[in-house]
């Protein structure tokens, strides 16, 4: 499926009826989304055939468009009732086969049950306001956990040196995806876009030179 | 059979525009997932795993992709999944242990791959095999979310 025709499908997907702000809850848009992914797939091969986690599911832009990309399975977690309702609603529409929901806090999950059993994390997380500071970093530190391969997350632009100093500490490789090169175009897109909110950034375990061929690509 | 689909698929499925008491399609929880979900009602040691029990269960058509298949068996519970299967009825074949070089047993991950992606639990609730505490699920989500007394 090409870039152009994912995001036209992406923007099919119903989103959230009543946003709820507690939860800060939006949705991811269909052309940050299909970028997002498409660049998961076609550069890192981190979706297709694979077992794939969308941490803040909502209505679900991210698993839908994972499983058109072809994920082996993509698992999508959220708290809020109404949010999965929609989410399997348009899976319905879609008629998508792939996917499957669980309702849980991501907040008081144990990460631990979950060590290192998908190979891909994808995400927009909440960012945090004054109230539930650091909600980004909580979603972070246990999509961190549960990936073998890699995390890709969305965030705010003003973090992105506090991130890096995270991901320093916990020993894990950061790459900023939008913003590079072959991707400066999504980095202009996502200017022109206006969103304060992103720079995309893909996160992996840095993996000594003996476990090289865990490298993930998919065994032929 | 479910398998891969371009875009095309997509919009013909959006257009057709069923309506919702006729769709035959809907999501719901694979053993796959279920094989990593765990209780963690509060002074429970081992919440894992997860008793099945379900009032609605339905087996799918999905396209068989060994790759994913054999890419899966190492992160799985394996007793854990044989138990579920069996708790739903539909354990078959499937071996009480990993065969070994599984990956060449094209019979065997047949057998795999139904019972993780083709088995589907619509309706029920999974069980806290220590508190008893009962999850429910309902539309094919299972609720995993813990009240305040059980955090």
């Amino acid at each position: 499926m090409k870039l152009k025709e994912l995001e036209c499908c992406l923007q099919q997907v119903d989103v959230f009826e009543k946003p709820k702000i507690l939860l800060e809850q939006y949705p991811t848009s269909p052309h940050i989304a299909a970028c997002m992914l498409y660049t998961i797939q076609s550069t890192f091969d981190d979706i297709e055939s694979k077992l794939v986690a969308d941490l803040g599911c909502g209505c679900g832009v991210l698993s839908i468009g994972a499983a058109m990309l072809d994920a082996g399975l993509c698992v999508g977690f959220d708290i809020d009732n109404d949010a999965l309702e929609i989410f399997r609603r348009n899976a319905e529409e879609f008629e998508i086969s792939n996917l499957d929901l669980v309702q849980c806090d991501m907040c008081s999950l144990d990460s631990d049950a979950y060590k290192k059993k998908f190979d891909t994390v994808i995400m927009n997380p909440p960012f945090g306001t004054k109230h539930n500071q650091g909600m980004d970093m909580k979603f972070l530190r246990t999509a961190l956990t549960m990936a073998k391969t890699a995390v890709y997350s969305l965030h705010k632009t003003s973090t992105r040196e506090h991130i890096q100093k995270k991901a320093n500490d916990w020993g894990v490789k950061m790459e900023l995806i939008a913003g590079k090169n072959y991707r400066v175009n999504l980095s202009r897109q996502l200017k022109h876009l206006n969103t304060d909110y992103t720079f995309f950034a893909e996160l992996r375990y840095d993996l000594p030179a003996s476990y090289k061929f865990h490298k993930k690509k998919s065994v032929s | 059979m479910r398998g891969r689909q371009t875009s095309q698929f997509y919009k013909h499925v959006l257009a057709r525009k069923t309506p919702l008491t006729q769709r035959l399609f809907a999501v719901n929880m694979k053993l796959l997932t279920h094989n990593m979900l765990t209780s963690r009602v509060k002074g429970v040691m081992k919440g894992y795993p997860l008793l099945i029990k379900a009032t609605e269960v339905k087996v799918n058509d999905v396209e068989f992709n060994p790759q994913f298949v054999i890419r899966m068996i190492p992160k799985l519970e394996w007793s854990a999944l044989v138990q579920a299967a069996e708790e739903l009825g539909q354990r078959q074949d499937l071996p009480g242990e990993l065969v070994p070089q599984y990956e060449k047993d094209e019979e065997f991950l047949k057998r795999v791959h139904r019972v993780l992606l083709e088995v589907e639990v619509m309706e029920g609730c999974l069980q806290c095999p220590e508190s008893g505490r009962e999850f429910p699920i309902s539309r094919g989500i299972p609720n995993m979310l813990l009240n305040e007394d059980e955090v």
